[in-house]
């Protein structure tokens, strides 16, 4: 009984990993490929090609609570943008303004961004699916 | 035990399931304030030393020094709930050996003028009576004389200058790029005409002595200036100059005119002599470093030849490689300083940004000769080795970023950086 416990687990820790490689799927690296260029043309300039950002201006894209946290605050901030002043790092605000992307990426472009992000400049966390930009560009509509 | 076994695959499946979506975040590197011993090596041309004041004040922004020579720094940022810092030094080494503070507003300008201190928050003027033989402040004599400012976050440091006839001059930045319908996207069309103009993007005017004044009160002096954070009233000609920042974002939305090298070095940071009445060009023209004129922007119909709506526009007097930032300017009065540099320019530059990728640049203190109110030679780098690094080197990681110039009574010039709040002492000889 003992034993057939033991093996259930180790199954299920094998599933579980499996499960887990297929939610990584091989999309993952050609979307962060893809990403990665639209990163280069839309956001580096103001976060900087380490995503390090700039000291009062932008802020970085390092481990921050919005860029690892709720997919869906995430891309909201891509798709209409901040005022500025509204981002607080450590008691830092910044002064720029993030311009909202929704009239110059598509679903695909911000979804590949974000996955990119997500997985840079150190940060590790799940993709960014079109689909899921897609219906929250509706929402938000 | 089955219980357990049941609890522990379903812990660990969740485990997995959400591993990846970690919020755990670690504390960036930028713009932590921290206390700094070894003095940093700025070079400077030779004959020239240089001797740390004090160190670790944070957002040093613009200062002013006292005829008894006690330094006022104005912060961005707090410390230790005050927004102005006395630094007196009274074994006369050049380091500060008593430090104190006053006044709860974050900001930029500082400046003494006529037995009065002026100091800005980012909305607001104030001035306080100051002797100046014991740099003594009387706080209680705070009085507000400049209120309800445009204040949007960008550009929104309020720098000073006096003149000789009781007029404090104001800079009131554009919270914009290029006064676009959409500020920074990608294909929105620029405003015409700009309705920022009418509250901010130039020199607004005030009395120095009047209380509460608003834009009512006040004229604009010169407008089309996008924003400016370096200013002063040359003395020698009673004129008033200013620099300006250029826009940016030339290359990200203009590849088709601008290469990514184009983009970096454009437009150019220009330096203005301003007459009452000035209309400097922004947002519709800017100056283009390769062209060597001002034309018209490209969110205005500009194609890099167009100079059409920009001809009747005031021409800048110098011009610098684009994103460098000035942050201020001082004509030096001073007789410690060689003779070439009697009534020239300093410019603080704090650094680019939007150059990336290609290199940033700046971090460094310019000096430009003049004669006669005129520039009389080329720009030359006068202090420089405060980012701590020589190229490609990230914005956030540069060590020191200059940010405000002042003269002291004996002609030295201080410089004081923002980022770890580092004051240097100049001086020349001796
Ligand atoms: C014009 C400069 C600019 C551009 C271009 C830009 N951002 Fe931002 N971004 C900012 C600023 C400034 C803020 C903070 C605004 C505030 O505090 O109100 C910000 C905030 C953010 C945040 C939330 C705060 C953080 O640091 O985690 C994320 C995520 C982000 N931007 C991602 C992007 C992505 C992805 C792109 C490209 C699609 C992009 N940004 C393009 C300036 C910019």
């Amino acid at each position: 009984m003992k034993r057939s416990m033991l093996l259930v687990l180790v199954l299920f820790i094998a599933t579980a990993f499996a499960f887990q490689q297929k939610q990584q799927p091989a999309g993952l690296k050609a979307a962060i490929a893809r990403g990665k260029t639209v990163y280069e043309n839309a956001c580096l300039a103001c976060h900087q090609p380490d995503g390090s950002g700039v000291p009062n201006m932008n802020p970085p894209l390092i481990k921050t609570k919005w860029v690892l946290g709720d997919k869906k605050a995430l891309t909201k901030i891509v798709l209409k943008g901040l005022q500025g002043g509204e981002i607080e790092i450590d008691g830092d605000k910044y002064h720029n303004p993030m311009p909202p992307q929704e009239s110059v990426l598509n679903d695909q472009e911000i979804a590949d961004v974000l996955t990119y992000v997500r997985n840079s400049f150190g940060n590790k966390a799940s993709m960014v699916t079109a689909a899921e930009v897609k219906a929250l560009r509706a929402k938000l509509k | 035990m089955k219980k357990m076994l049941i609890l522990a695959c379903t812990a660990l499946i969740a485990a997995t399931a959400f591993g990846n979506d970690t919020t755990k975040r670690k504390t960036p590197p930028a713009g932590t304030v921290q206390k700094d011993e070894d003095a940093p090596a700025i070079t400077l041309p030779q004959g020239f030393k240089s001797v740390v004041v004090t160190s670790g004040l944070g957002k040093a922004r613009h200062l002013t020094v006292a005829a008894n020579g006690d330094v006022f720094v104005k912060l961005e940022k707090l410390k230790d709930g005050k927004g102005i810092i006395r630094l007196h030094d009274s074994n006369g080494d050049g380091k500060a050996d008593e430090t104190s503070g006053f006044g709860n507003y974050v900001g930029t300008g500082i400046t003494i003028k006529n037995g009065y201190l002026y100091a800005s928050s980012n909305d607001d003027v104030y001035r306080y009576k100051i002797d100046e033989k014991s740099g003594k402040v009387d706080i209680a004599s705070e009085q507000k004389i400049v209120t309800g400012l445009v204040n949007k976050n960008q550009h929104n440091s309020k720098s000073l200058a006096l003149d000789n006839n009781g007029n404090i001059y104001v800079n009131i930045g554009a919270p914009s790029n290029c006064c676009q319908v959409q500020d920074r996207v990608k294909g929105s069309p620029g405003q015409d005409p700009c309705p920022i103009l009418e509250k901010a993007g130039g020199i607004w005017q005030f009395k120095a002595d009047k209380t509460n004044q608003g834009y009512e009160d006040g004229v604009r002096y010169a407008t089309g200036l996008r924003n400016v954070v370096g200013l002063d009233w040359n003395t020698e000609v009673n004129d008033l100059y200013v620099m300006q920042h250029g826009r940016d974002m030339l290359y990200q939305f203009y590849p088709e005119l601008f290469s990514q090298k184009e983009g970096a070095e454009n437009p150019a940071e220009e330096l203005f002599r301003v007459k009452k009445g000035a209309d400097c060009g922004w947002p519709y023209c800017y100056w283009d470093i390769d062209k060597q004129q001002q034309l018209q922007n490209p969110e205005y119909g500009g194609d890099r030849k167009k100079a059409d709506r920009c001809t009747d526009k005031t021409k800048s007097i110098v011009q610098f490689p684009g994103h460098l930032a000035p942050n201020a300017l001082l004509f030096y009065t001073g007789d410690q300083f060689p003779a070439k540099y009697k009534n020239g320019a300093f410019i603080a530059f704090h650094g680019s940004w939007n150059r990336a990728p290609e290199p940033q640049a700046g971090f460094f203190v310019v000096f430009v000769p003049f004669k006669n109110g005129m520039p009389d030679g080329k720009w030359e780098v006068f202090a420089d080795g405060f980012s701590g690094f020589q190229q490609g080197g990230s914005t956030g990681k540069a060590k020191y970023r200059p940010c405000g110039l002042a003269q002291g009574p004996d002609g030295s010039l201080y410089v004081s950086d923002d980022n770890n709040g580092t004051i240097w002492k100049v001086s020349y000889g001796k």
